[in-house]
């Protein structure tokens, strides 16, 4: 058992990078419906054909299976990760 | 020509591989090298079960009907997936964490373990629950009828429904077969998962197959397709967003919410590290899935006749252009996407019904069993899981035969979505808000529940089957703002967007409100605590602070549930981590929550907490506990107190080393004084001896003076002779090798013998003797404890320093020995002596009065020892007291 440590306020190079990498695939899935959601406001312009859409949803798509796998590659548990910890940068 | 038979042998070889497969997987999991079986990629490929005869036939339907619309359904778990470290990391780890065995435990386990939120859950995923299965059972005897169409014959409703039957019934067998094979739903079941997983594969080929050789053997390659895509009838977007939102969000929330998604996702789960591949692979799967879907509805709605099914396009394609190996890997995709998704989604209902209805029925009913025996709550389980697995099944069959598998596939699909989704913010709540509350959750389940059966569920059946039109149009009593599919008047909304804003809205805002406005039970605290804070380490409360349960009771219960053999093992071990031997561990807190997680993985953690209530006296945890640990600054005090408390055993052992140092120098100095007095015991009759021997050699020796000579030798010859027996009988009493003799006598006689034979009548010691309680019988060694009495009562002869001196033997009864005292009037002996005078060679006075070597009482000790008894120093007697303990036999 140990005492209730402090949490560090600022981490170094590795763990403030590592958090950043957290951030960032916590935000994915709002990137995600953002592209998404883009194509809704195009409905009113005719000039965009409907293969574009298509092509750009699964573009979309394509790209949004690329970016989970980059960051799960990165993303590390080890890492103390305790509410307190996330309080600190 | 594909005959039907040929068809239906395939099937059957293609069921039969399943079962081999899931066979062997169970068999390599069971002898434990099966690595394989639990790595990322089967995990994945098990999340497939997603993608079900829906997905596989259905999504072409939408496709041709809707648009774009299609991949909504999709583009949801997508979502879900990327965001794992916000989301299903936590909730993986909870279920591990907590033992969870389905989505209404989940619910169940975070507030309070409550039997009632269990069975609202349960209710709701199986009245969303059924109309999938149903749905099920109609894609595949759909596609039966197709070949049976194609080989010449159009198959009548009997026919179908004998299929549906049959499918249903086989399924029921595989799914009892491999998914009850062990109670703990928390253990894999690598038999299915091993099966579906195969399934999946077989789904994503023969999918992406068709889709191949409608683009580029049909279509004519991507860009005449992307020409033929602009210029087919279908609407391809044609969105007001309001759909596309919502449908996104609804497929997002039902991914985590669908029984069997919770079931592969959470239960299923061996590694938590696994969702750190499937984030990315399972989204690529679908994209996979999705990728042939428009091209396949485009070039199938401008070959196919006008009016065929579109929803079947997948297998009518291939057929109407001659390939019908294609059509048959088709038709066993299909095949697979339905029956693994009718696998795992009976699993997880029936785990739930039995769970969550059953068994606590049961244990309610028979809480005072006539005849226990390790296991029988086992069987009962299982038994209860069989049923209700062949139960969710029947009930899909009499659903398909009532609804005359009418609708189109997709609507189904949706409104059961729609209907699971109402655990959505109790679940969201309950992870991430300590403040949500049973009565909140419940209040959100049901508003959440009877809107959505009111808005789409019962008018999904059609205008009139269920709901008379009269009140759909104008409301049930007249009462406009409740008609079904315009809540509070507001008209001209898509039915689905209406059922699930006014559902999502009223439901979290009556479970928000109801948490606000009430006060969570202690448990419920600690559990939303847990929940909550899963991803910190080391900060738990036990529900339990009493450990007054008997550890025989708790063995004898947790064998009923888990049988004789686990159960043991589990004590056994317990037993052992705290360096106990037997199967009886001491009872603790963390002992009982141990238990308790053990056993919500086999009967849910209602049951268990229930279970384990009875046999602690139900009181469970208590607020005042909860803000006990919950105060840091009770835990900085516990930690210095559990210091302290480590400080004062390091001293008591230092303490003890000390003691045992200071023992061994007296000891050595005693060896050494021993060393030198024996030699000085030894040599002094030697050298009379000698000297005297010399003298008798003399001739000139007078005949009086010779006698005297010779009897000055003999003497001291005996001596010596005593010692050395001495040092004999110990060395041989040391060695155990001395065979004991047993007779019985009376202790009276005993110790008139040894009075007698130490001389102690001669007057220079009185005994003081009491008569009455000396007339008790004894079996031992009579020789040799007269020996023994009779060193002590020497011992108190030569030694006791006062003029008068007396020695009191008091003899008196215990249980199964006499304690036999001798008590002299002398000065005692002083503490420190007291610790060495049974040692060999000591001696308190080196004076040598005595004339002994300080073997005497070493030689007791031996003996007393042999005799199954102890000698020992009695202090706080007035005077040198030995108390002998002797067994009565």
């Amino acid at each position: 058992m140990t005492p209730p440590a402090k949490a560090p306020l600022f981490l170094e190079r590795v763990r403030y990078r590592q958090r950043r990498v957290r951030d960032a695939a916590k935000l994915t899935p709002i990137l995600g419906m953002v592209l998404l959601a883009l194509p809704l406001l195009w409905s009113g312009d005719e000039t965009v054909p409907e293969s574009q859409t298509l092509i750009y949803v699964f573009g979309v798509w394509v790209g949004l299976v690329v970016i989970a796998a980059t960051l799960s590659h990165f993303l590390r548990e080890d890492d103390d990760e305790s509410t307190l910890g996330e309080k600190t940068d | 020509m594909l005959t039907f038979n040929l068809l239906v042998a395939v099937a059957l070889v293609y069921v039969a591989g399943l079962f081999v497969v899931a066979f062997l997987a169970e068999r390599q999991a069971a002898s434990g090298h099966a690595r394989w079986l639990k790595s990322p990629l089967i995990y994945t490929l098990s999340l497939s079960i997603y993608c079900t005869a829906w997905t596989f036939y259905g999504a072409v339907g939408y496709a041709a009907r809707s648009g774009l619309e299609f991949v909504t359904i999709y583009l949801g778990p997508t979502l879900v997936m990327i965001g794992w470290w916000a989301m299903l990391r936590r909730l993986v780890r909870v279920g591990r964490e907590q033992r969870i065995t389905s989505i209404a435990d989940l619910i169940s386990s975070r507030f309070g373990k409550s039997t009632q939120l269990g069975v609202i859950v349960t209710l709701i995923c199986l009245v969303a629950g059924t109309p999938y299965v149903a749905l099920q059972l109609q894609s595949v005897t759909l596609s039966f009828a197709i070949f049976a169409q194609d080989a010449g014959t159009v198959w009548q409703a009997g026919d179908l429904n004998a299929a549906a039957g049959w499918v249903a019934f086989g399924l029921a067998v595989f799914t009892v077969l491999f998914g009850t094979r062990n109670l703990d739903a928390n253990e894999r079941h690598h038999g299915i998962v091993m099966a579906i997983a195969v399934e999946a594969v077989v789904k994503l080929v023969a999918l992406v197959a068709v889709g191949v050789f409608v683009v580029w053997g049909i279509g004519g390659g991507p860009s005449t397709i992307m020409q033929s895509i602009e210029a087919s009838p279908i609407e391809l977007w044609d969105q007001s967003g309001g759909r596309w939102a919502t449908l996104i969000f609804l497929s997002a929330a039902a991914f985590i919410c669908l029984p069997r998604m919770f079931q592969v996702l959470v239960v299923e789960n061996a590694d938590e590290r696994h969702l750190r591949v499937a984030s990315w692979a399972f989204p690529l799967y679908l994209l996979l899935m999705s990728l042939f879907v428009v091209p396949i509805a485009v070039v199938g709605l401008d070959l196919l006749p006008a009016g065929s099914n579109p929803d079947l396009f997948v297998l009518t394609l291939p057929l109407s252009q001659g390939r019908e190996g294609l059509a048959m890997l088709s038709f066993l995709g299909g095949f697979s996407s339905a029956t693994s998704m009718v696998i795992v989604a009976t699993i997880a209902m029936a785990t739930m019904v039995s769970n969550n209805i059953i068994v606590p029925i049961w244990l309610h009913r028979f809480k005072q069993p006539s005849a226990v025996f390790s296991g029988d709550v086992r069987e009962v389980i299982l038994l209860s899981r069989r049923i209700s697995i062949a139960c969710v099944l029947a009930l899909g069959f009499i659903y398909y035969r009532v609804s005359g598998g009418g609708t189109s596939l997709a609507a189904i699909g949706l409104v059961s979505f729609a209907g699971v989704v109402q655990i959505l913010p109790v679940m969201l709540g309950g992870l991430f808000w300590r403040g949500a509350t049973r009565i909140g959750a419940g209040l959100g389940l049901s508003i959440g529940l009877t809107v959505w059966l009111w808005t789409l569920f019962l008018p999904s059946f059609g205008a009139g089957a269920i709901i008379p039109t009269a009140v759909l149009e104008n409301g049930p009593f007249g009462l406009g703002w409740l008609r079904p599919q315009a809540l509070f008047g507001i008209e001209g909304i898509d039915p689905l967007i209406h059922c699930v804003m006014w559902s999502m809205l009223l439901n979290s805002l009556f479970f928000v409100s109801g948490s606000l406005l009430s006060f969570p039970l202690p448990l419920e605290r600690l559990q939303g605590a847990q929940f909550v804070n899963v991803l910190d380490r080391g900060t738990s409360a036990s529900p339990w602070t009493v450990a007054d349960a008997g550890a025989e009771d708790l063995l004898v219960m947790v064998q009923r549930i888990l049988g004789s053999d686990e159960a043991q093992a589990i004590f056994q071990k317990e037993a052992e981590r705290q360096g106990k031997t037997g199967y009886l561990p001491e009872v603790t807190t963390q002992f009982i929550e141990q238990l308790e997680k053990r056993l919500s993985g086999s009967v849910g953690a209602a049951t268990a907490h229930a279970m384990i209530g009875q046999m602690t006296g139900g009181s469970g945890v208590r607020v005042e506990d909860l803000i006990a640990v919950a105060d840091e600054a009770a835990q900085i005090l516990e930690y210095s107190n559990r210091l302290e408390a480590k400080s004062a055993e390091q001293e008591r052992t230092a303490r003890a080393l000390r003691q045992a140092n200071e023992k061994l120098k007296a000891l050595s100095i005693q060896k050494d004084a021993f060393l030198s007095q024996i030699s000085h015991e030894l040599r002094t009759p030697m050298t009379s001896i000698r000297s005297f021997s010399e003298i008798l050699g003399d001739t000139d020796v007078a005949a009086d003076a010779r006698e005297r000579y010779a009897q000055i030798i003999q003497d001291e010859a005996v001596r010596l002779t005593r010692l050395l027996d001495d040092l004999l009988d110990l060395a041989v009493l040391e060695n155990g090798q001395v065979t004991l003799n047993k007779q019985s006598g009376i202790m009276r006689d005993l110790i008139d013998r040894a009075v007698q034979a130490s001389g102690a009548q001669s007057g220079d010691l009185a005994v003081l003797r009491e008569p009455l309680a000396e007339e008790v019988p004894i079996t031992t060694d009579l020789d040799r404890l007269v020996q023994v009495f009779i060193n002590l009562i020497a011992n108190a002869r030569k030694y006791c320093d006062r003029p008068e001196p007396k020695l009191r033997i008091v003899v008196s009864e215990r249980d199964f020995a006499y304690h036999i005292d001798f008590v002299d009037n002398g000065s005692g002996i002083s503490p420190q002596n007291q610790q060495v005078i049974f040692e060999k060679f000591s001696r308190i006075t080196d004076q040598g009065k005595a004339g002994g070597a300080g073997l005497g009482l070493a030689i007791c000790r031996e003996i007393m020892h042999r005799l199954g008894g102890d000698v020992s120093y009695l202090p706080g007697q007035y005077g040198t007291a030995f108390r002998v303990v002797v067994p009565k036999t």
